[in-house]
């Protein structure tokens, strides 16, 4: 153990020195930190659609238009289509639409409702313009056929009400939203440190062997503790990396973010919220419903949670805590260590096993290729299909799978026992795989001048020590 | 030449080791002297590293038992043992101090301890200024010297050097050599393995020959050169030589620029150096005569060749 422990400081502290370990902690945060300021200044500046209404029609739909946070509604300038429409190309600031009632247009045909705009009205806009004639149009109708105010607030209560029931679905949607956004930040991490820290140990190792020092070494230390400590130790140096972004991508959201963003916007960093979870690196703007529901009125979420402090902005990190934080976290570490640690010896056992990187790559392919298809595999049937299917279930569990698949699984919540049983198939697996992988490796750090084969790689597993 | 009848610090007993392919070692028995320079002579492919290696625990043998001052070998005796390989090899990014200090620690040495001693030994090698410096950024010749004190900086008592002189330059190899001899004067058993026999022969108190995975000869090397004198002697000197005599026999004889020769006698049982000194004197102006004793290599090809079938004995020679 005392020298598992001091290959594992060496490997620890040759790569935590490295300039490129400094340079990729810092930047990482700040490139996640300056993405989402840019998004946020970018949407900011974009403020609501201002929408023109020029209502000739006398129908008074234009007064029942409800402003939303995407949309106001202006009236257009008086007069003619033609001097309105010149108003409107003139307008400072710009306006996004001119939307016109004709003379004609009457509540019960309801034709003849132009949008007019220089070039092409985007979709999204044009529907929710429809929705908000559609909305105020029925308030008319009602209005209409005699219901009294009383009544029509009744009704609108109700409206409002089920409004509030799609808010709740959208709530969830958000909910869903934030998930889907973990799951996916979740496995791309383990996916991507798997990948990038086996082929750090892949490339150690084979580096050893070029180096001629292996018989050096072996002669002081076991094959499997020098293995050993080398995976061990550049799992330190992946688990400090992740501290480190945490803190840094935590310091610069909810510290310097702020800072640099306007403070009549509470909610611009809202939009990063799903993405900069605790781990943070790419970033996908959340639907903007999503914080138009949050601010607008608390939700479960924000009810659930001590509210921010006064004053300060609304957290991204908030975002969070509908989420089951404790069992991603730890569950995320569990199973990133265990596939990490599957996955490396198997690196350990290719980079040994070759005189030289251009080599490994044959070897590589029926390695990685697992890992690829877990992820693949996984977004398809976890988070596109059910997370807690059959096939979710066994993607979960088998070892070379589990890793990916059950970290895509946590942010929807995973039930105990299955944690349970596929973190314990995941040691068992580590543990065979790694014996296995020591066998090769023990015979590959001193065999040179070979040309290995999968043939031969089967042999060197039943060589006696 | 140490005393070299001690208890040994090392014994090999029929010691198998079988690749796939071949036959590593097929029982050899040895024992090193402890406080002694021992040869562990042999062409390439012999099975020198073989048994070097289970020596040093990389491997293990199929068959047969190490012993290390009587006990078995096993995983404490590593920080007894010094090895270095023919093939060197050193952490090329890693700085020459932290580096010796790694490996020190591994063979179990003490932080401070082996703070202390990298000390002597960096200043003992000129190699003080380099201790900050990365491995890459030195020639090969200082690798070779870090490499050196790595190998003995836990202070081993058995220190084993396979090919130690190759790659070192004549001075780099003298320094080394005298390290060598003080390690040795200072308690230390040191086995020297080698194709290049006439290398370390001077240097070695015993020796073991191995050919062919057997062990083929063994034992101090005064001994040796003695079992095998053929009580042949070489004369040089200016004259007309002409050897008709029962008691010696010319085994080679050149003629060399102005009436001078060169010739290998060999005397008969019974026949002293002096009956033949006598002899020559009558016929010759003697210049020089000396006893002709084999060398290493000579007394290996000649084991071979008593051992082995002719054909077999060429290819080895080669």
């Amino acid at each position: 153990m005392d020298k598992i422990w001091l290959i594992l400081q060496r490997e620890y502290l040759t790569r935590v020195r490295k300039k490129s370990f400094l340079v990729i902690s810092l930047l990482a945060p700040l490139l996640l930190g300056g993405t989402t300021i840019a998004v946020s200044k970018l949407n900011a500046a974009a403020g609501p659609d201002v929408v023109a209404v020029h209502d000739v029609s006398g129908q008074q739909v234009a007064s029942h238009l409800v402003d939303t946070d995407e949309i106001h509604f202006v009236p257009a300038a008086p007069g003619s289509l033609a001097e309105a429409q010149a108003a409107f190309e003139k307008a400072k600031p710009k306006q996004a639409a001119l939307l016109s009632f004709p003379a004609g247009f009457g509540l019960d045909s309801a034709k003849g409702i132009q949008i007019l705009a220089k070039g092409n009205v985007p979709l999204k806009r044009r529907e929710t313009i429809r929705k908000a004639v559609n909305k105020a149009i029925g308030e008319l109708k009602m209005a209409r056929s005699g219901l009294r105010q009383e009544t029509i607030d009744n009704l609108q209560a109700k409206v409002d009400l089920a409004a509030i029931n799609l808010d709740e679905v959208g709530g969830k949607r958000n909910d869903v939203g934030t998930t889907t956004a973990m799951a996916y930040v979740l496995s791309i991490l383990v996916y991507m440190f798997i990948f990038i820290y086996g082929v750090q140990v892949m490339r150690g190792v084979s580096e050893e062997k070029a180096n001629r020092i292996m018989e050096v070494m072996i002669s002081s230390v076991k094959p499997f503790q020098l293995m050993m400590g080398k995976i061990l130790g550049i799992a330190g140096v992946v688990l400090t990396q992740f501290a480190l972004w945490l803190v840094l991508s935590w310091g610069i959201t909810t510290v310097v973010m702020p800072l640099l963003l306007n403070a009549d916007k509470p909610v611009a960093s809202a939009p990063a919220g799903p993405v900069a979870a605790p781990v943070a690196t790419t970033a996908s703007p959340a639907p903007p419903a999503s914080h138009t529901a949050l601010a607008a009125r608390p939700t479960r979420n924000e009810q659930a949670v001590a509210t921010p402090q006064p004053g300060q902005p609304f957290s991204i990190w908030s975002m969070l805590d509908g989420l089951p934080i404790g069992s991603i976290i730890g569950g995320f570490l569990f199973f990133f260590l265990g596939g990490y640690l599957l996955y490396s010896a198997m690196f350990a056992a290719i980079g040994s096993a070759v005189d030289d990187q251009t080599d490994a790559q044959q070897f590589m392919f029926p390695v990685t290729i697992p890992l690829i298809l877990s992820y693949i595999v996984s977004i398809n049937v976890i988070i596109n299909g059910d997370p807690n299917g059959p096939l979710a279930f066994w993607l979960s569990m088998i070892p070379f799978t589990s890793p990916i698949a059950m970290v895509m699984r946590l942010p929807f919540g995973v039930p105990a026992w299955q944690l349970l049983l596929s973190g314990t198939l995941l040691i068992a697996g580590f543990v065979g795989v790694t014996w296995i992988a020591a066998r090769i490796y023990r015979v590959g750090i001193l065999m040179y001048g070979k040309k290995v084969t999968y043939g031969e790689l089967s042999k060197w597993m039943f060589y006696k020590g | 030449m140490q005393q070299v009848n001690s208890r040994p610090i090392l014994e090999a007993r029929e010691v198998r080791k079988h690749y796939a392919a071949h036959t590593a070692l097929d029982g050899v028995s040895l024992a090193v002297p402890e406080r002694s320079i021992f040869g562990l002579l042999g062409p390439n492919g012999a099975g020198k590293t073989s048994l070097i290696r289970i020596i040093t625990q990389i491997t293990g043998a199929d068959s047969g038992e190490i012993l290390f001052r009587g006990e078995r070998l096993n995983p404490s005796h590593i920080g007894q043992i010094g090895y270095l390989p023919e093939e060197r090899g050193l952490y090329k990014k890693m700085k020459v101090g932290e580096q010796l200090l790694y490996l020190a620690q591994l063979r179990g040495l003490g932080r401070a301890d082996a703070v202390q001693r990298i000390k002597g030994w960096l200043d003992r090698l000129d190699l003080k200024p380099w201790a900050q410096k990365n491995v890459e950024d030195l020639s090969k010749g200082m690798q070779q010297k870090v490499q050196f004190v790595a190998t003995v900086l836990h202070q081993p008592s058995l220190i084993i050097l396979d090919e130690p002189f190759s790659g070192f330059d004549p001075i780099n190899a003298n320094l080394i050599k005298d390290e060598i001899l003080r390690l040795r004067d200072e308690g230390a058993t040191i086995i020297f393995s080698t194709h290049r026999m006439e290398s370390v022969e001077e240097m070695c108190d015993s020796i073991a020959l191995i050919n062919r995975s057997h062990k083929v000869l063994d034992g101090p090397v005064s001994a040796i050169r003695n079992q095998f004198k053929t009580n042949t002697y070489e004369v040089e000197g200016q004259g007309r030589l002409l050897v008709v005599h029962p008691d010696f026999e010319v085994v080679e004889q050149k003629a060399r620029e102005n009436d001078h020769f060169y010739a290998r006698i060999q005397l008969h049982a019974g026949a002293t150096p002096n009956d033949l000194l006598r002899f020559l004197i009558g016929q010759v102006q003697v210049h020089a005569f000396r006893e002709r004793i084999p060398s290493i290599n000579e007394i290996f090809i000649q084991r071979v060749r008593e051992t082995m079938p002719e054909s077999l004995v060429e290819e080895t020679a080669r």
